[in-house]
Parts: structure tokens; sequence; C-alpha cells
């Protein structure tokens, strides 16, 4: 096949068909039914945003009490740009510090080589005392070496720690879902005795799963100190309870997925006499993969919704906890800090959904879906 | 009902050495589907003899149950009573000795052409070398004239190619008895033609024992020794068989104009005209319900002149 046609079968996969005009146009097609598809799917929206942008711009003159006003686009933008440029200063400062350090451990290391040297040539208890010497300089040098900033998170700190407990939520909740989902697939035993489970805990709300993963974490922390574990408390508590508020999409998907395989790929499995692993790897999971994974990007939207919400309540340093710090400020820039979190939060949330519909296409042969 | 079948030897009596044993024989065979009243006889007393390189065709209209009679003799299903006897084993299970290309191809989307056929070369040549198996693969791509797509998946082929795909996954098993449930129903006229010559073409080096099912009379002459009409269901049964005598090998141009051929067809169109009517009136003297009196009307409206059809309050 031509580059055209493989372009064109990646827009399909990727769920992308705003870029098909442009593949087409740059291959010569007609011109007027490109420019067509173009004003559909760029120019429209660009429009809509401009009117949605002049709606807000308007609210924002409207929407003012004393102390506090709806941001306009324009100071959310500039709160924005302040945001990362305050990343940036606060990472430079972190740099120099980081390089101070680890030139005083390169001077210690040096005054304890000196040290050594020196003992090498004495000797009785003199060399004892300078080998001590030398080794205290060296804890030392290992100490500034290892030195590591203590500012607090940035915003895009805070954005790479949601990303980070949104990803662990969703990797729980998959380990516990594809399996179990499989199970009840092929069994309508297991899922006569899940589903009543799956059908009350469902429709549960993040907050009230919050103080049960609270607790249990609280638990399984209780003998150790902060620091001394591989997660934050608090990043765990979120963690958790995004899977638990995920795990439902794919659990159900999968177990329709793995009920639904098509009678006659069983059957070729049976001429076949595949083996019950076999048929699992080669012909039931392959067959589910479709639904599972339109389960698993459900799971993965819902988890990152939740997040916000666990990182909030939980103080997990994430972007809830951004938006509630904020909140609870009350500077001048709140508000509009607050607005431009949500369209990161919005954007993010997009790209994550984007990525999970280009994997499902990935696995449904030739049923690519674009949305 | 007609058993058409050679009264064949029970394996009790031995000593009779004329009677050919017959490859796999169905005995009395009945099934049905469902339980109390929404129970529904598929197939009743089904008397089949399909002896070692034969080719046989199974002739019927669609919804007479020539699916369920593959699936029994696949063993994807089980008989409710009598039995499926094939090399002195009764069929209770499917067996890679039979391999079935089912009607609608039942390719598996995720793997390629190769990957497809792959798949029961594998399993069936496990104690091959991979070179030996991979050989195989291509062999068989090959009969069925795929080698230039063993890369594409399932749906980048059109109808005929994924059937093709079917039949070499199936040939590749090396079965000792080819069933082929109504493999080229969902095929268009053209792609169908061509695909029977070379199902013909490839029977024909092969010799392989092999069970048609079909609705195609004609495709059922071109191809098989033996052509056995299943009669329409509810509780169909087989037919008388019909012997086709034509030399091999066979063309369908030469065949169009041979008088036996065109006697052949007849008959057995006329004899499955002739059941289904049979069956309807059966069907209709079985329910109680009396056929609905028409009322005797006449439309006025034709005499009157257009608008005031329009305008008529109904």
């Amino acid at each position: 096949m031509n580059w055209r046609g493989n372009a064109l079968k990646f827009c399909n996969v990727a769920g992308l068909p705003l870029l098909e005009p442009f593949i087409r146009l740059a291959a010569g097609e007609d011109v007027k039914e490109q420019f067509k598809s173009i004003s559909k799917f760029i120019l429209l929206p660009i429009a809509a945003i401009a009117m949605f942008l002049f709606l807000w711009h308007a609210a924002s003159k409207t929407v003012v009490t004393d102390s506090m006003q709806l941001p306009s686009p324009s100071d959310t933008w500039k709160a924005g740009k302040e945001l990362f440029a305050m990343h940036t200063a606060q990472r430079a400062a972190d740099r120099e510090q980081k390089q101070e350090k680890i030139a005083e451990a390169v001077m210690f290391l040096a005054k304890a080589n000196k040290l050594t040297a020196k003992a090498e040539a004495a000797s009785g208890e003199r060399k004892e005392t300078l080998l001590a010497n030398a080794l205290v300089l060296k804890k030392k040098a290992v100490q500034a070496a290892n030195y590591k900033p203590t500012s607090a998170p940035t915003f895009v700190d805070q954005i790479f720690t949601s990303l980070k407990t949104v990803f662990v939520g969703f990797v729980i909740a998959t380990l516990i879902a594809v399996p179990v989902g499989v199970l009840c697939g092929m069994s309508p035993w297991c899922n006569a005795a899940l589903t009543p489970f799956i059908q009350i805990f469902k429709p549960v709300s993040p907050l009230a799963w919050l103080p049960l993963a609270f607790l249990v974490i609280v638990w399984a922390y209780s003998g150790s100190k902060p620091g001394e574990t591989l997660f934050e408390k608090a990043f765990l508590i979120s963690a958790v309870t995004v899977s638990l508020c995920s795990l439902w999409p794919t659990l159900v998907n999968t177990t329709l997925g793995v009920a639904s395989v098509d009678k006659d790929y069983m059957n070729v499995a049976r001429v076949l006499k595949l083996s019950w692993s076999q048929q699992l790897f080669k012909i039931i999971l392959p067959a589910s993969l479709p639904l599972m994974f339109a389960g698993l990007r459900i799971s993965l939207g819902v988890g990152w919704m939740v997040l916000i919400a666990a990182d909030m309540l939980a103080q997990n340093p994430g972007l809830g906890k951004f938006v509630w710090d904020e909140f609870q400020n009350g500077s001048s820039q709140t508000y509009a800090r607050i607005a431009f979190s949500v369209i990161i939060i919005g954007v993010i949330g997009l790209l994550l959904d984007r990525v999970m519909i280009f994997l499902r296409n990935l696995v449904s042969f030739g049923n690519p879906q674009a949305a | 009902m007609s058993t058409v079948v050679l009264d064949r030897a029970r394996p009790k009596s031995v000593a009779r050495p004329v009677a050919p044993e017959p490859l796999i024989a169905m005995r009395n065979v009945c099934k049905g589907y469902g339980s109390g009243v929404t129970r529904n006889e598929v197939l009743t007393n089904i008397n089949l003899n399909l002896r070692q390189g034969e080719f046989l065709a199974v002739v019927g209209f669609s919804g007479s149950g020539k699916t369920t009679l593959t699936k029994l003799l696949a063993g994807l299903e089980t008989p409710d009573s009598g039995e499926i006897v094939m090399e002195n084993k009764v069929i209770t299970e499917p067996s890679q000795e039979r391999g079935i290309v089912f009607q609608n191809y039942s390719l598996l989307p995720w793997l390629t052409v190769r990957g497809n056929v792959a798949l029961s070369v594998d399993r069936v040549f496990r104690h091959w070398s991979k070179a030996q198996r991979r050989e195989h693969t291509d062999k068989f791509i090959e009969m069925v004239g795929l080698s230039h797509a063993v890369h594409r998946r399932p749906h980048e082929l059109s109808g005929g190619m994924r059937q093709r795909v079917s039949l070499a996954r199936t040939l590749a098993m090396k079965p000792k008895v080819l069933l082929l449930d109504e493999p080229l129903s969902a095929l268009d006229a053209l792609t169908r033609a061509t695909l029977q010559d070379e199902i013909l073409k490839i029977w024909e080096e092969e010799r392989q024992t092999c069970l048609l099912i079909t609705n195609d009379v004609d495709e059922a002459i071109l191809l098989a020794d033996r052509i056995v009409p299943l009669n329409p269901g509810p509780k169909a049964s087989l037919g008388p068989a019909f012997t086709v005598e034509l030399d091999r090998p066979r063309s369908k141009t030469e065949l169009n104009h041979n008088e036996t051929f065109k006697g052949l067809r007849n008959a057995i169109t006329n004899y499955l005209v002739a059941v289904r009517q049979k069956s309807r009136e059966d069907q209709a003297l079985a329910s109680e319900q009396r056929p609905v009196e028409l009322p005797d009307l006449q439309p006025r409206s034709l005499a009157l002149p257009r608008k005031a059809i329009l305008n008529s309050t109904i």
C-alpha cells in the first residue's frame, strides 16, 4: 500500500478523522470536498471555541462579588503562564542548589583523600585519628551528593503526581478486573455469584470509598515510619480509591466480551481440540480484547475523574490538592489558577481517552471506531 | 420415508466381506432442540453411509437441518438417539480426523492468513519441526492461490478469499473426511463458480472422502459422486440417493449441454419441489386452524375521480 493508504489507515485506527482531509489534500484529491471536511472538523470547532471564550469573557464581567470574581479567559491564561514560569524558576533554583551540593561533595572527597594519604605516611594513634576523620568527611560527601531539593511541589510536579496516581490505580484495577471478568465470562456460576457485588458497588461514589480505603491503608502502614515505605500513604489512598471506582467498567465489559465470543470460533477450537489454556489464550482472550479495551477506556476516564476528588480528600499532592489548596488560600490569583487547572485536567483526560481509543482500535481488527 | 443407503454390514456379522465398510455411518439418528412444548425435532431417522474416497452431496432447502447434520457428523453436536460411527468408533466429540469448513468462514480476525492456517497445522502436527510446519502451511496457502496475501488479515480479504483460507485451514489438517457446510452459499455467483472449480481440482488431486452440504443442485451434480436430498424439516429425513454418472474430470461448460446432467438436475429438483409441497400440505393438515376466509371486497374508488379519493374521509 502507498503512503496515503497507510496514513489514512492510521487516522482510522487512531480515531483522528480531522487529519484525513489534510492527507487527501496532500495527495492531490478534490480540494472542494476536502475543504468541506476541514471546515467541519476544524473551522467549526474553532468557531465554537471562540464563541465560548466570548461568552466566558462576558460572564467574567457579570459574575462579581465583593471579594471574588470569575476569572476572564485572559486572566486564566496569565495565571497558567505564571504557574509554568514558577515551575521553571523553581527547577532552576533547585538545580543551582544541587550543583552547590555536588561541589561541596567533591570538596569533601578531596579533603578525605588528602587525609588518607597523610595517614599512609603516619603511624600509630595519629594514623587512626586521620583515618577516622577521613571517614567522617566521606560520609559528609555522600550526604551532599545524595541531596534532594525539598521545595514544595510545583503545578507541573502535581500534574505528574496525578498521572502517576491514576496510572497506579488503573493498573491495580486492571489486574483485578480482567482476571475476575474472564472468570465470570467463562463460568456462568461465577457470574451469578459475583453479580450482586458488581451491581451494588458499581454506583458507589469515590467519596464514600475513601474513608474505608484510608482505614485499610492506615492499618497496612501501622508498623512503618514515613519515608520508609515505597509509596506515600496519601498516594496509596488516592490510588486505591481510583481503582475501586474504575474497576467496574472493565470487569463488566470483560465479562461480556468473554461470554459473547463467537460460537464459530469456539467450534474451531473444539474441532482442533485446543487445550483449555490454548482456548483461553488463542481464542477467547483475543476475541474479547475489543470489548475489554472499551471497558478499560471507560475505566481510565472514570479513574481520572475520581482522582481529582480523591486527591482533595486524601491530600495527595496532585491536581485535586492543588485546586483545594488554592481554594483555601484565597489569594487574588486563586480562581484564575483553578480555572486554568480545570482546563488542564480536561486536556489530560482527553489525551488519556485518545490513547485508549487508539489501543482499542489496534485490537479490534477491521472494525475501528472514531469514538 | 425411504432409506437410501446400502444396508450396511453390522459390525457383528463380520462374515460378509462383500459390503464395503463405510468410513462414516449414521444409523437412525434423531436430533432436536429444546424440551417440552418448545421441543423442535430437526432430524429424524437419518441413515447415511459415507464411503471411503467418495464425494457425497446432501442437497436441501434452507432451514431443513443441513447445518445440524454437519454438526452431528463433526461431533459438535451429539444425536438424541441413534449413533454415528466412524471406523467402528462412535462419534461423541469433535476430532481432527473430520475437518469442517463453515459457511461463514469462522476465520479468526486477529490472525493473518498464515496465522489462521498455522493455528491448525501447529496443533495437528505438533511433533513436526517448526520449518516442516511452516512449509506445510505455505503449501496449502499456495494450493488455494493465496500466496500473495499471507500477511493480510481476514477483514482485508474478499468473501471468496476468506473461504479459500478456511478451506486451506481445514485441508492442511489432513483430515480423513472433509465436511463442507454450505461453503459457497455466502458468495456471489461468479466467485462461487471459480471456487467450485477449485474445490473440484483439489479434490481430484487428493481424492479425499468428502461430504458437501449445499442448496445448489447444479453445484452438487458438478462435484459429487452421489447426491442425497434432505427432505424439508421439521423432522427432516433423507430422500433416495441419486448417483451421478458423469465422467471426471468434469467441466461446467460441457455439463450444460450434457443430457445426463440435465436429466439428473430435473429429477433432483422435481423431487425436492414435490417433497416440499407434500411437507407443506402435511403441515397444513396437521394444524387445526381453518384457513381464513377473505371477505369479498372490491375497490370502489377506481371509478371515482382522483380528487374525490383524496378528499374522502375514511
